[in-house]
Formats: structure tokens, sequence, C-alpha cells
């Protein structure tokens, strides 16, 4: 067992392990900062796999932007410290039987299925290959999805704005 | 680092996107219920990247499908705060159970 | 050629007389109602009376021979090159003869009404009913296509009706309108089964071509005369059954019964439909096809003669015992239209042959004039005494002098007796049958002295008798009618009187050429005579007030309650349709639908209620519970793609 794997355990429990923390914790402040180790655990991972610019990404856009998000809801939507409702019992255990049992069907279906390795060069994904790649307007470039989701983001911001301001109250 | 197949990276990317299934199934709250579906976008993210590394690394398809994805969820993620936002002022509440208007 | 304009005129104006105080009349000018109504109907008179001075004295008559003229016509249906159905005017003897006793009749109630109906609150819905049926009625008099004449004969029942059932707050009177509408359209169906035979037959709606091609035209009359059914042909059937839709309409067995309840009707309606125009709408039908009848198909002919003959005599008998005054008349009416029945149906087709058709006709024309006043008669009495009962009257010849009068003169033209017009077109109609028919001769013969005892019993009853008690004041005053009621009466006893001294087979016969007819004076002896016994038994049985006829009525009780009870046809008929029909038939009928057929659609309706209140819960609006349903199909369909596709 080298170094490279222990590391990629610790980052695989860690991650799991703070995932099956935030949705089971009692507070839901603890579920958010758990969240948050389980994004920064999946940002290992990336890094581990030598994708570095999705790493950061995965930091920036998840870490910073929406765990913050979350919180700043929590803050205007909760009492900090209060214990959050517990759920219906039956419902647990039949939604973590569900799920366990869904699981290890997957697991075993990819335990069962082979995967083929494609023969052909590789490229390094380099920022500079993604962005040279992301952003080119030939065959394999992907400027219009680009574009389609900057669209969409832009909507986003309008309709988040629309929604939730305050209405003003009827003469 | 040999000894780390795509199997590997599937069980994580398999607990994950299970964790948050039972997350979004049982939580009341609708922001915990937010952040069990992130951790499913996560999970997909995660499959997206090691098949891109394991099985086509000829191609950066993966890596962008994952881009995409995580702007995608960030857009999401900021509608959703702004409607759980919204049902609060009027409910004074945010368990799921409690905005169920829209039925029969 | 008649400019046809004005013609159109003659209907029209009652239908725009119905649609200005149906409309506006009841909200606007309700008192104005019937002044409106009588004015359009005495300017349609007028234009009739120059019609028909144009028609009989200027164009209508070609060598000798009254023409059958089509002064105005439009299709309105085009079904197919042949058949199409018209809107037109047909003119030819018999429809103008009927456009002026329908337009004068109908003048006359019109002006009767002002008085009778006066201080009625819904005066002007009773005008608009009363123009509504004359246009229909003149409509159907001048119908150039049979299908016309069936839209106008429709439109005559369902205005019968509105006016039968006119005091809507009385159960009978609704009951009678009902039961008029139900019986006329039951027979109704036959003359519509009857027009789809001839039109089938003869391949065209119009009249004149289609008596012509059923008369005349070899190869569709061996087409419709061998086609056969039952024993009869196609067209005996289809004459046959239009002659039972003519039937309905004019009161003959077995479709009489709805008459006598139709005097439900205020009583003007009752002169007016029941008695003067609608009824003899199957007179004029069967006169109508006269030519068809009397050619091709003389079964339906002898048909015809046999249920006029024997309704004729049969209501002649019921009226004898009856004690409403206008029962009595309203049978009497049904045995007078039994004589022009089978006075058609002993004629035959032109020259001398043709007596028949023309006293038929004579008989329709005077009879309008006679029967319209007897009923207008009534109607002043009833207005009167406030009652129908025989019973409740006696001795008003003093206390109604002009009613007693017209009524008189009446009697005597209804009864036959020279110089009134009855006797002239009685009298045609007896000797067209004994040249013809021995056996309806001798009904006709024993009717007519039953007429003239009916008549006289109802005459001395009324004016005779005992002196009259009135029920309001205890000493009786003077109780002549309004001004308005008497005219009517004087100027119809006037024609009453004098109309049979119309030379009529001159303008009217089967074949459009002059009849003269000679005035049979050794002949007429015998039914005069007849007639003056009827009245001679009447006067000694009802004269003064005594006890005879009670004594006679028991000494023939059985005859005498079975002629009271109208024979039981009503009951006959009653037990037939509950018994029969609705008891046997309709009852299980009805339990099936109910339960069976009704029972599965709601099992059907209930189990998809059952299922979608089931399948409804899962729409809880609980997002959680929508997840979990995803979620397990999700998982169901990823099974089923990896172990079944595959």
């Amino acid at each position: 067992m080298s170094a490279s794997t222990i590391v990629f355990y610790i980052l695989a429990v860690g991650t799991i392990g703070s995932a099956l923390l935030a949705v089971t914790a009692n507070k839901i402040f603890r579920s958010a900062v758990y969240l948050l180790f389980s994004l920064i655990g999946i940002a290992g991972i990336y890094f581990y796999l030598n994708f570095e610019f999705i790493a950061a990404v995965q930091i920036v856009v998840y870490v910073g932007g929406i765990v913050v998000l979350i919180i700043f809801s929590i803050f205007l939507t909760h009492e900090s410290g209060k214990d959050m409702e517990k759920p219906n019992t039956m419902r647990v255990i039949f939604s973590a039987l569900s799920a366990l049992f869904a699981c290890l069907f997957t697991l075993f279906f990819i335990r069962e299925q082979t995967f083929i390795k494609t023969l052909n060069a590789s490229v390094e994904p380099t920022v500079k290959n993604i962005g040279r790649q992301m952003l080119s307007t030939t065959e394999h470039g992907f400027i219009l999805p680009f574009e389609v989701v900057s669209m969409l983001l832009l909507a986003a911001m309008i309709g988040c704005i629309v929604i939730a301001i305050k209405s003003r109250p009827a003469a | 680092m040999n000894e780390i197949g795509l199997e590997h990276l599937l069980i994580v990317s398999t607990c994950l996107f299970f964790i948050g299934i039972y997350g979004f199934l049982t939580r009341r709250n609708m922001i915990t219920m937010l952040m069990s579906v992130e951790l499913i976008l996560n999970s997909v993210n995660i499959n997206f990247i090691a098949f891109n590394k394991y099985l086509f690394p000829d191609k950066l398809d993966g890596v962008f499908f994952t881009v995409f994805i995580i702007t995608i969820a960030a857009a999401e993620a900021a509608v959703a705060i702004a409607i759980i936002i919204n049902l609060y002022r009027h409910y004074k509440s945010i368990d799921v159970n409690d905005a169920e208007k829209m039925r029969f | 050629m008649i400019d046809s304009t004005y013609i159109l005129l003659i209907p029209l104006l009652p239908f725009l007389s119905f649609l200005l105080i149906g409309l506006l009349g009841r909200t606007y000018f309700p008192k104005q109602c019937s002044i409106i109504g009588t004015l359009s109907l005495f300017a349609s008179f007028v234009i009739s009376l120059v019609v028909a001075y144009q028609y009989f004295f200027q164009i209508g008559q070609v060598n000798g021979i009254y023409q059958k003229i089509t002064a105005f016509k439009m299709v309105w249906l085009q079904f197919s090159p042949n058949i199409s159905i018209d809107m037109g005017i047909l003119l030819d003897p018999i429809s103008v003869m009927m456009l002026l006793v329908v337009t004068f009749i109908s003048f006359m109630i019109h002006v009767y009404s002002m008085g009778y109906m006066h201080g009625d609150p819904r005066i002007s819905v009773f005008y608009s009913f009363l123009s509504l049926f004359t246009f229909s009625m003149l409509g159907l008099v001048i119908s150039t296509n049979i299908f016309q004449i069936y839209i106008f004969w429709e439109l005559v029942g369902i205005s019968s009706f509105l006016l039968i059932g006119y005091y809507y707050e009385k159960p009978s009177a609704v009951a009678a309108s009902k039961k008029a509408f139900i019986v006329t359209r039951f027979a109704d169906l036959g003359f519509l089964v009857g027009i789809l035979i001839l039109s089938f037959q003869s391949e065209t709606l119009d009249f004149q071509t289609l008596i012509e091609r059923l008369t005349t035209d070899t190869e569709y009359l061996n087409s419709a005369t061998t086609a056969s059914f039952f024993g009869f042909s196609a067209l005996t059937w289809g004459l046959t059954l239009v002659f039972a839709g003519g039937a309905g309409k004019s009161a003959m067995l077995p479709f009489h019964i709805w008459l006598p309840d139709a005097m439900e009707g205020p009583t003007p309606v009752s002169a007016l439909i029941h008695a003067a125009t609608m009824v003899v709408a199957g007179v004029y039908l069967v006169a109508r096809l006269f030519p068809v009848f009397s050619i091709s198909a003389p079964e339906a002919l002898n048909i015809v003669a046999y249920v006029g003959a024997f309704s004729s005599l049969f209501a002649a008998i019921i009226a004898c015992t009856q004690t409403d005054i206008k029962r009595v008349l309203a049978y009497s009416t049904m045995s007078q239209i039994g004589f022009m029945m089978f006075a058609l149906g002993v004629s035959g087709y032109g020259g001398e042959e043709g007596l028949g058709y023309t006293a038929s006709m004579f008989h329709l024309f005077t009879h309008a004039m006679f029967k319209a006043l007897l009923f207008l008669c009534a109607g002043a009495v009833i207005h009167y005494v406030h009652s129908n009962e025989m019973n409740d009257m006696g001795g008003l010849r003093k206390l109604m002098p002009v009613t007693h009068i017209t009524f008189l003169i009446a009697c005597l033209a209804i009864t036959g007796i020279p110089p009134f017009s009855g006797f002239f077109s009685k009298e045609e109609i007896l000797l067209a049958a004994y040249h013809s028919n021995k056996l309806i001769f001798a009904m006709g013969i024993l009717t007519a002295a039953l007429t003239a005892f009916y008549m006289f019993r109802l005459y001395f009853t009324i004016f005779w008798s005992k002196p009259f008690k009135s029920h309001q004041a205890e000493t009786a005053h003077h109780g002549e009618a309004p001004g308005t009621m008497l005219l009517p009466l004087i100027i119809l006893a006037f024609f009453a009187a004098i109309t049979g001294l119309i030379r009529f087979g001159k303008y009217v016969s089967s074949d459009g050429a002059a009849l003269i007819s000679e005035l049979h004076v050794d002949f007429s002896i015998a039914p005069v005579l007849i007639a003056l016994l009827g009245i001679g038994i009447a006067y000694y049985l009802y004269k003064k007030e005594n006890d005879t006829p009670q004594k006679l009525a028991t000494g023939l009780s059985g005859f005498y309650k079975a002629a009271y009870g109208k024979f039981y046809i009503d009951e006959l008929y009653l037990f037939i349709t509950k018994g029969i029909v609705f008891n046997l038939v309709g009852r299980p009928i009805a339990w099936f639908d109910k339960n069976i057929v009704d029972g599965g659609i709601n099992l059907s309706a209930s189990t998809v209620g059952y299922i979608s209140e089931t399948i409804k819960k899962f729409q809880s609006g609980k997002v959680q519970d929508y997840a979990i349903y995803f979620f397990a199909a999700t998982i169901g369909f990823v099974l089923l793609f990896i172990y079944l596709w595959s």
C-alpha cells in the first residue's frame, strides 16, 4: 500500500464520513459545516486525480459560494443552536433501507461491469488546454454551451432577485 | 497511484449519491434538503472526472461537463435559496411539510 | 298571373301581428293588442276578398275551368334536383275559398274576443296566439307542397295546443292541451309516413306534380299501385296514412278524443279552431289530394267514407247525452266534419259524379259560418251564466234576445231547414251519398235526425225550459253581451242564413269545371221532414221542464250511460296506454334502463371515482413523498432496463 493510496483512502473516508454527518446532524449549522468538509474532500479527490483546475473551481464555487450562501440563508431563517425537528422514524428506516439497497445494487453492478479504456494519446487537463478547447469555435469546441450557461446564470440571477425581493405591502 | 482504479472512485461517488438520496428523503428542513442535492450533484461530478481520467484521457469532455454542472448547481442553489426565503416569509417556517398547498 | 306580393300579405299580416304582439305587446301596449290583431286580420280579410274576386271572376277561369295557379314559389330546401321543399302560394277554388273562410271567421273571432276576453290580464298573449294560429292556418291552405302543408299543419297543432292551454292555471286545461297535442301528434306520425310514401312513389313533393304523376302518368302509377303490402298497394297505404293525419286534426274516429276536451280553451278559441277552421284541415287535406284518392286509390277513399259516416253517427249519438253545452257543440262539430268526410268519400271525380266533392266543400263553407256562430252564442251565454252546464241555464230568451235569435238561426242552419245555409249543403251531401252508397246514406239521414234533435235540445234547454236563476243576483238582470260580441253574432247569423244561396258548384268542383247542381225538391223532402221530426221530439221533451227526458234516459239506461260516457273510448285508450303500454312494456323497460343500463354506467363512473379518489392521495403536496415515488420508480426502471432489456 503506497502513500498515495493511503491518501486516497483518507480522502474518500473523510468525504463520505462528513457527507453522512451532513445528512444526519441534528443542528443545521453543523450540517452545513460537514457539507463544507465533504466538498473540500471532493476537491481533494480532484487534486489527487491531477485535475487542479476542477479542484480550484470546486473550492471557489462550492466552498466559497454555495456553502456560504447556504450558511447565509441559515442565518436568515434559523435561530442558531436550535435542534432541527426529528424526521419520522418510519421514513428514516424506509429511506435508509432503500438507499442502502440501491447503493449495494449499484456497487454490485459496478463490480460486474468491465470498463474499456481508450487507447488514444491522452491530453493533459491543464488550464491552458481546458480554456483552449472550451472557448474554441471549431468542431469539438464548447463555446455554445458556455454561452448558454452564461445566459442561464443571468436568468437565474434575475429570477432570484424577482423571487426573493420583498413585495411592497399594498397601499 | 496505479492501485487506485476507476472502481474506487465509482464506489466513493455511489456512496455519496445515496447518502444524498437518503438526506433528501429524510430531512424536513428545506436547506438541508438542498445540501443533499449538492451532494448528489458532486457525486455525479466525481463520476464525470473519473470516467474522463480513466477511460477517455484523450478528451476533456468530462471536465467541461463538470464545469457546467458546477455552474448550474450554483445557479440552482441561488434560485432555491431565494424560493426558500420567500417561503419562509410566508409560513415563518422552512419545514417542507408546511409547504403543501400544491395538491389535489 | 296575379301579382303575388299582396297575396303574400294575407298570411304575413297575422304573422307580423303575432311577432309584434308576442314580442312587444305585453310590455309596451297591452291595451292595444286586441286592436292591432283585429286590424291586421281585417286587412288580411280585405285582401282575401280582393284575391277571391280576381280569382273567381277575372283570371281563374280558362275555358270554363278553374286553374290551379302557383302565385308565388320559392325553393326553401333542395334535397335533390327533383325533390325540394318549396314555400309558395297555390291558388285554386278550394284554397281561395278557405282563405276567405279563415280570414273572415278569424276576423269575426278577433272582434268577438275584444268583448269576451275584456279585462283578461294576458289578453296580449291571447291575441298573439290567435294571430299565430291564423297565420299557420292560412299558410296551410295556400301550400303548394305537401311538406309545406305538413309544416303549417304542425304549426296549427302547436298554436292549438297553446290556445287550449291558455288557462294554464286550470289543471284540466293543461291536461286537455296535452291530450290534443299528443293525440294529433300521434296521428301526424301517420301523415308523415304517408308523405314519405307518396313522395317516394311520385318522386316529388309538389302537389300539382304529385297529383299529375299519381293519376295520369302510367309509369309512376304502375309502380305505386303494384307494390303491395298486406294486400293493399303502396299508394293506398300512403293515402290512408295521410288520411290518418287528417283524421287526427279533424277529430275523426279513432282520434276524436281530444276534441271535446279541447273545449277547456276560451270559447272564441273553440269557435275558431275547433269549429270553423282547424278541424276542417283534415277535410281540406283529403280534398287537396282528392284526384289521387278518387282516381288511383278508391279503397282509401272508401275508408274515408266509412270513417266519416261512422264518426258522424257516433258523435251525434254522444252529443244527445252530453250536458256541457260546449261539449255538445264539439260533438256536433265532429259529426258535421264526418259529413264532409263521407261526402268526399262517396264522391267521384269530375262532372256529376263529383257532386260529393262540391257538397263537402260547400258544407265546409256553410258549417264554418253556423258553427262559429253557435260557439260564439254559446260563449255569450257562458259569459252571462258563468257555467258550461245546461242545467244551470234555461229561460234565457227574454234576457238575451239577440243571442237567442242568432242561436236559433244557427240551429236551423245546422239542422238543414230551408232556406238556411245548412239545408243546401247537407241536402247535396245526402244526395251524393244516396247516389253512391245506400248504407252511408242511411247513416247520414239518421245523423241528420239526431243533429236536429240534439241541437234543439240545446236550444230549448238554454232559452226555454225553466226560468233562469242567476247565481249571483236574486233577480235576473238583462244579460245581453257587449256590442263587440253581438256584432259578430249578427254578421255571422246573416251569413249563416244566406250563404246557402250561393251557387257553390259553379265555383268549386272536383275538376274545376262548373257543376250545376239542381235543387232536387222531391229528394229534399225526406231529410227536411226527418229534421223536423227531430226538432219536434226535442220540442216535446225540452220545451218545458219535465221529467220525460229523465225517464227516457232511465229506460235506455245501458245505452244512455255508454253514450254519456262517450262510449268509453277514452277509458279504452287509457287502458291501452296505461295498462298495457306503460305497465307491461314501459315499466320493465324503464326498470331495465334504470337498473341495468344506468347501473352499468354508474358502476363504471363510481369505479373511476374510487380509483381517482385513491390515486388522488398520491398528490399530497409533500415534496418528499414525490421524491420517494420518483426514487422508487427510478430504481424500478433501472432494474427493468438492466435485467429485461438486454
